[in-house]
This record gives structure tokens, sequence and C-alpha cells, in this order.
């Protein structure tokens, strides 16, 4: 009987070699090592020996069904193995098929660099002061050193209301003067986001409203030094370490000494070319120390305080850094614009 | 302001290169914005130094087979004259009058294989480069040409003719070679619309000394005094009035190079007389005015006994109407100030002279205005004429009253040596009201405080002085500095006079000098800003839910506004804020309905996409009566359609967005600001569907209104037809009113929830409001949450009927729950829809 039970286990171990499937390898183990599988059965039929025969069969036979079931489980592995191999190459995905697409929404491009403008200010100690659009000719000028007539205006062309004395701002200058009766005498430190207006006409260049950014220190300590330093730093976070800029003489009414200050061409990096028109400058913002005109139409007195003040163009900042030549992409509100960034 | 090179050199001496010069200007508050050069080597038409020479004419014959042409001979420097063929019209005088070298005819002389602009080409800057040619039978190797084709100016009547002591065959570059500064004037630098004044900015700059144009005369005629008489009855607006006459004068081109001067400044030579008026203008910046003597004589024989020509300065009449010298008759603004004389206005005073008392080709006799006008007032006049003239442009800016004499000196001396005659023995200067002298004080410390570096006192007086203040020690560190005639932007109140002060030592320190500090003054009291913090997180919430944040024009018109209502009237311009000025008619009023501004750019965005989902967050302006500044409110406005996902090559939700969409998005960012109590109301509006429209509402406050917009106005708008085109309009300044960062957290449940499903059927009429409301009352606080998860309508439940299918989670806070509690609450759910709302539960 143990040799029929061999060349049962010979059989057995031959034919589970010959199988490539799982389902036919459950059938084997059905078959061999089942409840009713032939070498269960025959281990069943151990009583049919002579009581001294049981032991040596009862051995073997355990071993050969042990061996049985480890060369199962061997192949059950390599034939998952081989399945999965044969799964992986059905199921290839052509990766390069686009991803399903999700809607995403975006901040306009406006909203972000002044997003960004607040962040780098924010750092510096600059919180934001927002005033209104529509404002009085007292605020937007006369209290800012610019009386009736006066030259200066002709550097600001205006819409002006029907209303006697009330424009659109055109600046957020005349924030500066309401930040300053508000907090009146602590030292200030703000930015003033809003938007702005000019009687323009609408081209690629120039616009009938647009953004600034102005920004306001005051203390009893501030100085020109302080001016270069805290402006040249924004430059820098905003247009790139040790980009050079640079300072050089204007006139704001609102500002003395006033000066315009410009950063290296971003496009050409100071060689020269047709953004820089040539200069190798770009134009950023103008700024000033605070002029004792405005300080006394604040509430400060010039001879204990002194502050500076700038301002800037967040819509031109994005023009230049994303070399953007048409203004007038901004309100237009092109998605496929828009969309960009 | 264009400042030729050459003119500079007259008044400083410049070793710098042009560039060098621009950026030293434009660094000093000059900006330089453009440099056109001419014939230097840096110019788009260098001129070749060998073949663009000096000729000097020395005879002008007939062409033999041409009537229109000439032959000219030249010297230019060689053993033999040269002999070119030319049609200059300029030439024809001297034709036969053989040997005219006496006459120093000087002109640019261009030889064979130079390149010259084409005078002749349709577009400007076609270059040629001469070629030897018969021209009617006579070989031209050569020619004399015109300022065009130089590229001096656009000139081109003829050949360059110019006087000049060079020796024939001078490099033409030498003598002409120039370069034209242009920048621009802010005007706080009224000082330097003239070539004096950016001659003694450099000079100072530069450490050079100033030289002045020579303002001695000759007056050896007869007195003025008792043939003129000048009055000033509003000396506030015309504080001096200077004349001067000139007798016995001959009328005639003035001499080349003037012309080129004031050709390179950007105006047009007309006479001597005039030419002088405006290069005295443009040489010290004070511009001049020259009557016709004899035409103010004649007029005064009608007013006058004595002959006595009398001027008086007065504002103008009402209504008061004066032809000015380019025949046009203008009616003036109560702020002109007029010149005139008891017979009639003879001038409008700082911006242009009158037609009649003009000078005239014929004029012998010329008085020379030279006046000083109140800059604010000129600007006021210019400006409600639309006047817009040189001398305008200085008096607007501000021109010093002491300058008024310069003028007259000069102007005088000019037209002396350019057009002969006498000069007045005495001049008549009527100045009513002389500006104080103003002195200021100024230390070390005050410069410092502004600047934060340290000047001794020794650098600040330098640069001072380099600027014409005089300048006096007081105390240890301190001066008394008294500022130049030339100048009125500096102010004489102590505290601003001392910062006009600052401002010019930096200018001659340098800017780019000063040192960068780190502020270190006090940090101000820090403060949050909670509508700005809400109104970025409204927005983040909103672009998170997949809305384009968009920013539109605050101007629109009552017209476009009106599209919100179907068949919509506009609103009165009463009800806007209005411009008076607008500059385009699409943009007249601010806007009332931020709605609008938004359906407009989904309405551009339309054409080329169905996926439209855009907002705005941004102000409206509604006027008030309290005030005569309008309420400025913050709103938050959405627009939403197309497909529900985007557009993909699978399978998607491609199914068009409906209010239910755009009613998720709302709930989405209400949670997002933790709005208190939520809820929507059907509502009445007339811009949007009705039936599929509800207001948006917090506790007892309305918030806006969402909804799916009227087919009358989708239509208006040109918004697609074909699909729901659905909106919100929020009012931000509640929502943030409502909105709150201090809301409390549930705990994270320790037990699990028991989920059973409902299904009632219900008349249409009831809302989903109305359920949810007594489920979750009924169900008490063991009922942990309620999810609508279907409705049906069939012919199983009837007409008029629906089903509607709810989760139901149970969940305790301390136990697991049993079957029978479960039971019993969800009882009394079941009772409850029955009883208060007809329900019956669907089995």
């Amino acid at each position: 009987m143990l040799n029929q039970l061999e060349q049962l286990a010979q059989k057995a171990l031959a034919e589970l070699n010959a199988i490539a499937d799982s389902k036919s390898l459950t059938g084997w183990h059905i078959q061999y090592l089942g409840k009713k599988g032939e070498i269960t059965l025959m281990l069943r039929r151990v009583g049919e020996l002579p009581r001294e025969e049981r032991p040596a069969f009862g051995k073997r036979a355990n071993e050969l069904k042990r061996e049985l079931e480890a060369a199962h489980d061997r192949r059950a592995a390599e034939i998952k193995a081989q399945e999965m191999e044969k799964a992986f190459a059905e199921n290839a995905l052509d990766v390069t098929l686009p991803g399903r697409p999700v809607r995403r929404g975006h901040l306009h491009p406006s909203t972000q660099v002044l997003r960004r403008i607040y962040q780098i200010w924010a750092e510096m100690g600059f919180q934001v002061y927002r005033a209104r659009d529509v404002e009085t000719d007292e605020y937007n000028f006369q209290l800012l050193n610019i009386p009736p007539h006066h030259p200066a205006r002709e550097m600001q062309d205006t819409f002006y209301t029907t209303t006697d004395g009330v424009l659109l701002r055109t600046h957020t200058s005349p924030g500066q003067i309401h930040a300053m009766h508000e907090y009146a005498p602590d030292p200030v430190r703000i930015i003033l986001p809003g938007m702005c207006y000019r009687h323009e006409q609408i081209t690629a260049r120039s616009e009938i409203q647009f953004h600034q950014v102005e920004g306001l220190a005051i203390g009893r300590n501030i100085r020109m030094t302080d001016l270069k330093g805290t402006l040249t730093a924004f430059a820098q976070r905003l247009f790139g370490e040790n980009k050079p800029t640079r300072f050089r003489a204007s006139y704001f009414p609102f500002t003395e000494p006033s000066a315009e200050m410009d950063v290296q061409c971003i496009i050409c990096g100071g060689k020269g070319c047709k953004t820089c028109k040539y200069t190798g400058w770009l134009e950023i913002l103008g700024c000033g120390m605070v002029h004792p005109t405005v300080l006394r139409n604040g509430g400060y007195d010039p001879e204990i305080y002194t502050g500076f003040a700038f301002g800037m163009g967040p819509e031109r900042i994005t023009m230049l850094k994303h070399g953007i030549e048409d203004i007038r992409y901004f309100w237009g509100n092109d998605l496929r614009f828009l969309r960009q960034f | 302001m264009k400042v030729p090179l050459s003119w500079l050199k007259d008044f400083v001496d410049i070793e710098m290169s042009v560039p060098e010069l621009a950026e030293m200007m434009t660094m000093a508050g000059m900006e330089v914005t453009h440099i056109d050069y001419i014939g230097l080597p840096e110019s788009d038409l260098p001129w070749d130094r060998e073949k663009l020479v000096l000729g000097h004419i020395l005879r002008v014959e007939q062409h033999p087979n041409a009537d229109k042409l000439v032959l000219a001979t030249v010297d230019i420097g060689a053993d033999e004259p040269e002999t070119v063929v030319t049609g200059a019209p300029n030439l024809f005088p001297y034709i036969g009058q053989g040997d005219i070298s006496a006459l120093g005819l000087k002109s640019p002389f261009v030889m064979e294989g130079a390149t010259v602009y084409d005078g002749h080409a349709k577009v400007p800057g076609k270059k040629m480069k001469l070629k030897g040619r018969a021209i009617r039978g006579i070989m031209n190797r050569h020619m004399l040409c015109s300022e065009k084709e130089l590229g001096i100016s656009d000139e081109h009547e003829g050949i360059m003719l110019m006087e000049s002591d060079a020796a024939p065959g001078t490099p033409l570059v030498d003598i002409l070679g120039d370069a034209v500064l242009e920048f621009d004037v802010l005007p706080n630098i009224a000082r330097t619309t003239s070539i004096l004044g950016v001659a003694r900015e450099i000079a100072a700059l530069t450490g050079k000394k100033l030289r002045y144009p020579d303002f001695t005369i000759e007056p050896t005629g007869k007195p003025l005094a008792d043939r003129l008489t000048i009055e000033t009855t509003v000396p506030e607006l015309n504080p001096r009035f200077v004349g001067v006459l000139i007798e016995g004068i001959e009328i005639k081109p003035s001499p080349y190079w003037m012309q080129l001067r004031l050709r390179l400044a950007g105006m047009r030579p007309i006479n001597n007389i005039v030419d002088v008026s405006n290069y005295v203008m443009l040489e010290i910046g004070q511009p001049n005015h020259a009557f016709d003597w004899d035409v103010l004589q004649a007029r005064a024989a009608e007013y006058s006994d004595d002959g006595k020509v009398r001027i008086i300065t007065r504002l103008a009449e009402p209504g008061e109407k004066v032809r000015t010298l380019d025949d046009e008759v203008r009616e003036m603004p109560p702020s002109a100030v007029m010149v005139t004389d008891p017979k009639s206005a003879l001038s409008i005073a700082g911006i242009m002279g009158g037609m009649e008392s003009e000078v005239q080709p014929t004029s012998k006799n010329i008085l020379i205005e030279s006046a000083a006008w109140n800059f604010i007032n000129i600007r006021q006049t210019a400006t409600a004429l639309k006047l817009h003239s040189e001398a305008g442009y200085r008096f607007s800016r501000g021109v010093h009253p002491a300058q008024a004499m310069l003028g007259a000196l000069r102007a005088a001396k000019l037209i002396h040596e350019l057009a002969g005659g006498v000069i007045s023995a005495d001049m008549v200067d009527n100045y009513p009201l002389p500006p104080e002298t103003i002195t200021l004080e100024i230390s070390t410390a005050d410069v410092t405080r502004l600047l934060g570096i340290e000047l001794d006192r020794d650098t600040i007086r330098g640069y001072l002085e380099g600027l014409e203040f005089v300048c006096e020690p007081v105390g240890d560190d301190g001066l008394r500095v008294t500022v130049p005639d030339h100048r009125l932007d500096i102010s004489a109140d102590p505290v601003i006079g001392r910062a006009d002060l600052v401002e010019e030592i930096v200018r001659m320190y340098g800017y780019d000098k000063i040192p960068h500090t780190e502020l270190t003054d006090a940090l101000p009291p820090q403060r949050n800003n909670p509508k700005l913090e809400w109104e970025m997180t409204l927005q983040d919430l909103l672009v998170d839910v997949g809305m384009q944040e968009i920013i539109t024009y605050r101007l629109t018109t009552p017209e476009a506004e009106a599209r919100l209502i179907p068949n919509g009237e506009p609103l009165d311009d009463s009800q806007y804020v209005a411009l008076v000025n607008p500059s385009t008619a699409d943009r007249r009023v601010m806007r009332r309905s931020l709605l609008n501004s938004v359906l407009e750019i989904a309405a551009a965005n339309s054409r080329f996409t169905d996926e439209l989902a855009l907002f705005e967050v941004s102000a409206v302006f509604l006027p008030t009566e309290n005030d005569v500044l309008p309420i400025e409110q913050t709103r938050a406005a959405m627009v939403l359609s197309g497909p529900r996902a985007p557009h993909n090559w699978q399978d998607g939700d491609a199914a068009p967005a409906d209010f239910f969409d755009m009613k998720g998005i709302i709930e989405s960012v209400l949670d997002g600001l933790h709005l208190p109590e939520v809820s929507y109301r059907p509502v009445e509006h007339p811009t949007f569907y009705p039936g599929r429209v509800a207001e948006v509402v917090s506790g007892k406050t309305v918030l806006g209104v969402l909804g799916q917009l009227h087919p009358q106005v989708v239509a208006a708008y040109e918004l697609p037809e074909d699909t729901a085109v659905l909106a919100a309009d929020l009012n931000v300044e509640t929502l943030i009113s409502l909105a709150s960062d201090s809301y409390r957290v549930a705990p994270v449940p320790r037990f699990p929830a028991v989920q059973q499903d409902i299904a009632v059927v219900v008349d249409e009429s009831v809302t989903a409001a109305e359920l949810e409301a007594v489920i979750r009352k009924a169900g008490g606080f063991l009922l942990a949450d309620v999810r609508l998860f279907d409705i049906y309508r069939g012919e199983q439940i009837g007409a008029g009927k629906k089903s509607m299918a709810y989760n139901l989670w149970f969940q305790a806070p301390d136990k697991t729950l049993n079957d029978k509690v479960v039971a019993k609450q969800q009882n009394k759910i079941v009772k409850a829809l029955e009883k208060q709302l007809g329900a019956k539960l669907r089995s």
C-alpha cells in the first residue's frame, strides 16, 4: 500500500507541475488533498494494514502529504504571480491621456499681486488701510498740497462728478489723510490699496481705472535712508534678491524730497530693450519724504514728525513680470487670459 | 523741453559724453526721455568726415539746358572748386551775379559716396548713397543739401544757406554735429524751461561756472516814458510789466544759426523779430511779446489827447472777445487777464498775442512786452481756453518777476543786432508787486533729521551756492539762505522752505549715494482689518468651489444696468454718481449693480466657451441724501452656466448646471464663513425666473438673492439661451457682520450611529425645508443628521403628490442605541409628519 501511496504522490506531483491556472490548482487540491481526495482516502485506509506496518506507513504518509501541500503552496504562489503579471499587462493605461479635469477657480491677477504686496509689507509691519473711491477735491488734492489750478493737477487728469467738489480719486493718497486723522499722534505704518481713476482714453497703454498701492510711514525718527532701505528690501523681495535698484530725483506735490525708484530691467537685465526703452531700468514706484504741509494737514507737527510715502501700480508690476503688453486685458476678463494665472 | 547740446554749451562747459549728461540730468530730476543725435557717430545718419564738408558758394550760373536748374561753383578747401547741379530755388537770386564769394554763402557739401537721407522719399528715414550722374548733359558728382537730407529737421525748401567762420572743407560734423536732449519738466522744476535754466543745473551738478548771456544794451534812442504809460489794475495777477521800444528796425529772416536753434528746440522760424522773441523765451525762460508800435500809436490817437500810448492790464470783461494772432476770435473766461489800451484788448496776457497789433513784415517800430503773471491764473485761463502756447506753458509753471527785466534787455539787444534800429533811452518798468526776498535758516541737524546722512556746513553751503542761493553762516552749524530771484518753488514758510532746501541738497549730493537703513522707529499699534480679512476668505472660498474671480469696470451706464429688469427703464442719472467729463459714453456713471458688471463679462466670454463660473467681490456706489459722497457698499456677484463638470474625453457629468448648483456654491461658501441659521426663502425678483429664485437669509437678516436668470434678462445680455444661467448677488458687508471665527466644534462621536431610511408621501406644496424642520424637531437630540436622498413622483403615489425619502442617523453621546429606542424616535417623526404636514409613510 505504501507503494501505491508513493506512486499516487508521484502522479499528483507530476500533475501539479503541469497546472497553469488557479482554478485547475483548486481542482487538483480537491482531487488529492480534499476531504474526499485520493491521498486523504488512502490515509484513512491505514487500518487495513497489519498493526506493525501502521507506524511506518503513517509517518511516510504524513511526510508525503506535507510535501504535496508545500508543493501546492509553491505552485499556487507561482501561478498567482503569473496571473498578476498577465493582469498588469492587460490593465496597462495610456498614462498620456489627459487627467479628468477639475474645475479650478483662480484669483484675478491683480488680486494675486495685491496679496503678494500685502504679505511683503505685513512682514515689515505695514498694515492695510482702505478708503473710498468717490472722494472730495479737498481730500484728493487740497489737503495733499495740490491747490486748485496748481500745475501738479495736470499730472492727473480727473473724473469729476455732477456733485460740486466730488470726484473719483486719482490716487489712493486721500487715504493717507484719512489714516492720519484716525491715528494721530500714533506712529503710522500702512499700505493703501485701491482702485483709482483717471480721465484717459482706453488704449493698450492707458486705462480709466487701475489699482494703486501706496504706503505711508510716520514717526519721530524716519529718514530718507529708511525710505531707501525699506523700498529696496520690498523691490528685491518682489523682483528678486540682488536686483539692483536706483533712486532718482522726481516731483510729487505731497512729498519732498521726492524720488522715483527704478529696478534694473527684469526683461533684459539692464542691457537695454524695448520694455525699458533702452535705459536698462524700469520705473516701479514713486516715493519721497512726506511733505510738511501734508503732515500738518494730517495732524502731525512736521517739526517733530517725519515720514515717507510711496506708490506703485500692481497692474504695471504684473505686466512687467509676465510680459503683458495690453493693459486692457485686466478688466476685459477674458478667461483665456485669466486662466493663465 | 528740447535742449540742443550746442546751445547749452554757450552757458556751461560740458566735458562728459551725451549719455553721461542724460544720466546725470535724469538722476537730478530732469528725466531725459529721448536723445536726437545730429550727424554725430551715435546718430542714425553719422556724417562722413571726409565726404560731408562745409562748402563756400563762389558763383551761381544758369544750367545751359534747363530753366529750373543752376550750376553752383563751390570752394571746398581743395585746389580747385567743384561744380554741382542743383534745382534749389534759394540759389536762383544769385544767378549771373558773377563772383559772390564776398557774400559768405556757406552750405553743406555732400560728395559722391556719402550717405544722406532721401529728401524726396515718402517714407521718412530712407537713406541713399550719393552717386554721380549726368543731369541734362552735365556730369554731377556731388550735391548741396537741405536740413532734411542731413537729418537736422524736416526743412526741405531749397538748400541750407548758412553763415560760418569755419574754413571751406571743414568736416560738417564739427560745425553742426549736435545732440538734442528732450526731458520732462516736472512742476517743481519750472526754472528749467530754458536753456540757461538747464545750464545752471548742470553747472551746479558738475561744479562748473555758469556763463550768462549778454544783457548789455546801448539805449541811444528817444525816451519812452513820455510816450507810454503802463497800468496794472490787478497786481496780484500781473506783478510786473516792462516795456522797451526799438525804432527803425528792418524785418527780414533771422540768421541761419538762430533759425537752426529754434528748429532744434521745436519752434518754427518766422522773421527776425518773432524769432528773437521766441529765442529769448527759450534761452532764458522769459516769454515776451512784440507789438507793432505804430498800431498802438494809431489807436492812441483815437483815445488820447497827447498821443501817449496807455497800456492797461485788467481782468476780462464778461463775454469779452479778442481775435488772437492765429486769426481765431476767442471769448475770454472770467479768469483771463487782458493786455489792453483804452480802446480794447490787445492780447491775452501770458498766453497769446492779438491779431491787430501783431508784428507785420512792414513793421518799423517794435514795443517789447516782458511781464510777469500769476501762474495759477494763467493755467486756469489756458485750460479754460484750451489754448496751449509756449508762453503759456512757461507762465503757467511760474516765471519769477525778476526775469522780466532780463527778458526785455536780452530781446532789445538781439533785435538791435539782427534787425537794426535804436533802443529807447529808457524802459517803462511798472513793478507794483515785487515778491518778497525769501530767507530761510537751515542747520546740519535739519539735513540729518530728514535725510539720515551727516553733511558738514561747508558741503551744504557749496551745494546751495552752486544753485545761486546766497548763504551766510549762523551759529555753529546753521546757514541763513537767501533764495535766488529765478526761483518760485522755495516756500517762505520756515518748515516747508527747509524741506525745499533739503531737496536741493540731496539732488546735488546724489540720491544714489544715500545709504540704505532699516526702519528703527517705534512700531505703531498693530490692528486687525476684519473687513479685508473676511473678503479674502470669501474670495478663497469661491475659488475653492471652482469660481473664477474677475475685476470689472466700476463705471457703466444706467442703460446697461436697466437690462437687469425685463422691459426695464434706466434710472435717472440723479440716482447715480454721474461724471461730468466721462472719457467714453459707455462709462459715465459709477455702478449701482455689481451683477450687471459680472453678467457683461459672462456674455463676452460665452462667445468662446460654455463653461462660465465667475464672481467678483467689489463695490457699488449708492448716492444718499445725507452726504455729498455716496455709500460704497461691497457686494459679491456670481454667475454660473454650462456643464456641471468640465468637458472631458471620458463620461462626465455633462448635465447643465441648474438652480441647485448655484445654491450648492452659496451653501458651501456660507458654511465656510460659519454663518448662523442659514435658510432660503422663495421670493419674487424681476431679474430671475419666477419660482426659481430664493432669498438667502441668515437668522432674520437677508444676505441677498440667488436664482436662475429670467429669460428676458438672458436675452438682454446676449447670454446663452439654450441652458440655464444662474446668478447670485450678496451684500458682503452684511455677510461679514454675521460671519464668525469663534464657532464651537462638536466632539467626534464615541458611539456608533444607527441609520434608518423613511419615505413619506406629501402634497407638492410641502417644501423640503418644512419637512426637514418637522423631522429635526420630532427627532430630538438623538437624531444626529437627516439627508434627503430621493424624490419620486409617479402614478403609484398619485397626482399632486411627491415621495420624499430620507436617511436618518440616530446617535447618543453616551451609549450605543438599541433598536427599541431608535424605533420609538422614528415613530415619533412619522407621527409628527402625518399630523403637521399630512404626510403618509410610504411602505
